[in-house]
């Protein structure tokens, strides 16, 4: 059985959104949970959040980046297309309750992930900030669905072109300190390096700090332990345990250099599919 | 029929037991065709002519499915292969797939009256696989359903456990579906067996004879996620439910270096290769190909990991296992294998450390001797570490084959399951869980074990569960 495509246009440069037809998930999918996909039949199985979960419809929306073999075959696809595969929900929903004030920060395509946490925080009465960030003003992603939820909105770009001219720690620094309401929650999705610079920061504030990871996975249902990211000096599962943990205590200079496991052979993928489109 | 009948015990007694053609070893310590070729139709009939066909068979109290062995052992023997394979398929739905990965060693063939005495054992599983690849190859189909029942079945996971109850349930004429996670059915037999071991198409092949029989396979679903399992009883209208979900989580030891690049558990390793076939030339999946492999563990999936390794590139492949050769859990046919293709074994060695380059790659894994002690709980030797004895073996690619622990996903969201203190689903003697028409076995409920024990938890149940169903009609 295939999954059909609904909808497919670009968000940014090389980041779509797919609509996906996918009743089996939509039933109990919640804020922070993943689905795996396969493109085609004799793709890789990727771990992608689950941007919106649409009951009515029975389809899910992901939001995908180009940065790989598989991500690029993703995101080539039309409505009317289909994917292979779509196996899911997986991972725990994020706990969500009153805290007062939270922000949600996303880095470039993990603003995806933050998108249904916001809609969760805001529902349970919080005052919800956003952060996003992005390299130039195009790569600030969903900036129209946040400000219709949140209570504020901060678009960040590293070259200035659009919002405040910086990184989103940066931002987020400058909010913590002028915040009429303290911040007592920060949920983050992103890059590791911005992730770990979130923790770092609101480390020492002693900010309840939350970050959604997304380490190499293949089954997703606790089978292979791919995805294991050491928490307190604990090995856990993202799959099963996570993918969101108390991001003062991920270890993510392991993270980032178990993600580089497979960045040669990515690149010989990556180079063999463009010479066979050059064929 | 045939000359057969007339034999005489005494010349059944005189024909020695025939051997199992095999790839040749240095071709296949780089190749993931098939080890064991398959006998000879003549060859296998001179096998089966060697079974006495017992009246009180004690073979069959050794196959965890009660297959009537001496019954398709001599329809085989007659020639008469459609009768050999009508009796064989009509008590095990998978007989491909045991022919090639049950211990028969310590099951039906350690309980055959020629024994060690008597020319050695009749080759019982090398007969099974003949007579599921004749039927197979001759579309032979399996037992015909009965009258529907209108009850509908819900089979949690294809895994040997699964399938086999999916198979007997549609035999009684049930309505049976099976929700498996991955997206393709089979299990174990697909993301952990090695294609060299048990080849795809005969995973296929079985499934699909389950399909023919009116099963339904739905994969991608998560049972404890997608649907949790009262929305299986209630909304999605299952009079009973058979959880197999197999065993989940890998073991890794704790010891330090685990985390880097180039560390791996069996199931990573081993689904890479297989379900996600990295083992075909042409495939993209990313694995890393070892040059120099240790993989810790004595079972039958570390013997799968180090000749995996061994066929990807490695050499030396190592198989580093605390205890002695003679503890080893794996399958004597397995050890054999390995050892015909050059796999090293470190025996009565413990992993201490894993030890990194500069870069976070693994570089090598620090060692310790070990003694043999007195017995342990499991009345093996226990061992002893040698102080004093550490050493490294240099190597690139760890693999670790040191057992699993219960997956929680499923039983956290069904509070009313009850486990144990390790997680694993408890059952009384029918099968049933603490949640009324609710069954469960295979590894979810005993742990890391074998195919065949989970095949027969699933035909056992399967019993149950008609039992169940029937009463409550």
């Amino acid at each position: 059985m295939a999954y059909r495509i609904l909808e497919s246009q670009w968000l940014a440069p090389e980041v779509r959104r797919l609509v996906v037809e996918a009743p089996h998930v939509v039933r109990h999918c919640g804020p922070g949970q993943f689905v795996i996909v396969r493109p085609a039949a004799d793709s890789e199985r990727i771990p992608l959040t689950v941007a919106q979960s649409d009951r009515q419809h029975q389809a899910i929306t992901l939001i995908i980046q180009a940065v790989g073999a598989t991500t690029r075959q993703l995101c080539a696809l039309e409505a009317g297309g289909t994917l292979a595969d779509v196996a899911g929900p997986m991972g725990h929903t994020t706990e969500i309750s009153n805290v007062g004030h939270a922000v949600i920060v996303g880095g470039g395509v993990g603003t995806a992930v933050i998108y249904p946490q916001a809609a969760a925080l805001k529902e349970k009465g919080n005052y919800v900030s956003a952060i996003m960030g992005g390299r130039s003003q195009p790569y600030v992603i969903l900036e129209k669905e946040l400000a219709a939820i949140c209570d504020a909105v901060y678009p960040c770009t590293d070259d200035g072109s659009y919002g405040f001219r910086g990184f989103v720690t940066e931002r987020l620094r400058t909010l913590i300190a002028q915040a009429a309401v303290p911040v007592k929650l920060v949920l983050c999705a992103g890059p590791v390096p911005m992730m770990r610079a979130v923790a770092e920061l609101t480390r020492p504030m002693n900010i309840h700090t939350i970050a959604s990871l997304n380490p190499v996975m293949v089954d997703g249902t606790g089978m292979c332990g791919g995805c294991r990211v050491a928490v307190n000096g604990e090995t856990k599962f993202a799959c099963v345990d996570g993918p969101e943990f108390d991001a003062h205590q991920v270890d993510f200079k392991a993270l980032s250099d178990r993600l580089t496991t497979y960045r040669v052979q990515e690149r010989d993928v990556t180079h063999r599919c463009n010479l066979n489109t050059m064929k | 029929m045939s000359s057969d009948n007339k034999l005489k015990p005494s010349e059944r007694m005189k024909i020695p037991r025939q051997a199992m053609p095999e790839r040749q070893a240095q071709v296949r310590a780089v190749s993931f065709e098939e080890v064991n070729l398959g006998m000879a139709e003549q060859i296998a009939m001179r096998e089966a002519q060697r079974c006495l066909g017992c009246k009180e068979a004690k073979c069959i109290p050794g196959c965890p499915v009660y297959t009537n062995i001496p019954g398709f052992v001599q329809k085989l023997a007659e020639g008469d292969l459609a009768a050999s394979a009508r009796i064989l398929l009509n008590d095990n739905a998978l007989p491909g797939v045991c022919g090639r990965v049950c211990p028969q060693e310590k099951q039906c063939e350690a309980l055959c009256i020629r024994g060690k005495n008597a020319g050695g054992p009749v080759a019982i599983g090398y007969l099974e696989r003949f007579v599921a690849d004749w039927a197979r190859q001759n579309q032979f189909g399996g037992t015909a359903p009965a009258a529907p029942t209108g009850k509908k079945v819900a089979v949690v996971g294809s895994g040997p456990a699964g399938l086999t109850a999916a198979g007997e349930l549609a035999k009684k004429g049930h309505d049976v579906t099976i929700f498996e996670a991955l997206h393709e059915p089979g299990g174990v037999l697909v993301y952990g067996i090695p294609q060299f071991r048990l080849p795809k198409d005969i995973v296929k092949a079985e499934v699909d004879n389950l399909r023919k029989m009116g099963v339904k396979i739905l994969t991608n679903v998560i049972i404890g996620r997608s649907y949790t399992i009262d929305d299986l009883l209630t909304d999605e209208g299952f009079n009973a439910v058979f959880i197999a979900n197999g065993a989940g989580l890998p073991l890794f030891l704790g010891m330090p270096g685990e985390n880097l690049k180039g560390v791996y558990s069996a199931n990573e390793f081993l689904t890479r290769v297989n379900l996600m076939r990295a083992y075909q030339p042409d495939s993209t999946t990313p694995v890393l190909r070892p040059r120099k492999a240790v993989v810790i563990g004595g079972g039958n999936t570390a013997m799968d990991g180090v000749r995996t390794s061994r066929r990807l590139g490695a050499d030396p492949a190592t198989l580093v296992y605390r205890r002695s050769r003679a503890e080893m859990p794996a399958r004597a046919e397995e050890v054999h294998h390995a050892e015909q293709e050059g796999i090293i074994f470190q025996m009565l060695t413990n992993p201490l450390e894993i030890l990194a380059d500069d870069q976070g790659w693994v570089r090598a894994i620090r060692c310790q001797k070990m003694g043999l002690g007195e017995k342990d709980k499991s009345g093996r030797p226990r061992p002893v570490p040698i102080p004093g004895s550490e050493f490294d073996i240099e190597c690139d690619v760890v693999i670790e084959a040191i057992g699993t622990r219960a997956n929680p996903l499923l039983t956290a969201t069904t509070p009313d399951l009850k486990v144990n203190d390790k997680g694993y689903i408890q059952i009384d003697a029918d099968g049933m869980t603490s949640k009324k028409g609710v069954f469960a076995g295979g590894d979810i409920v005993r742990g890391s074990a074998t195919v065949i024990l989970a095949m027969g938890d699933g035909k056992k149940t399967a019993a149950a569960i008609d039992r169940y169903l029937a009463a409550k009609a």
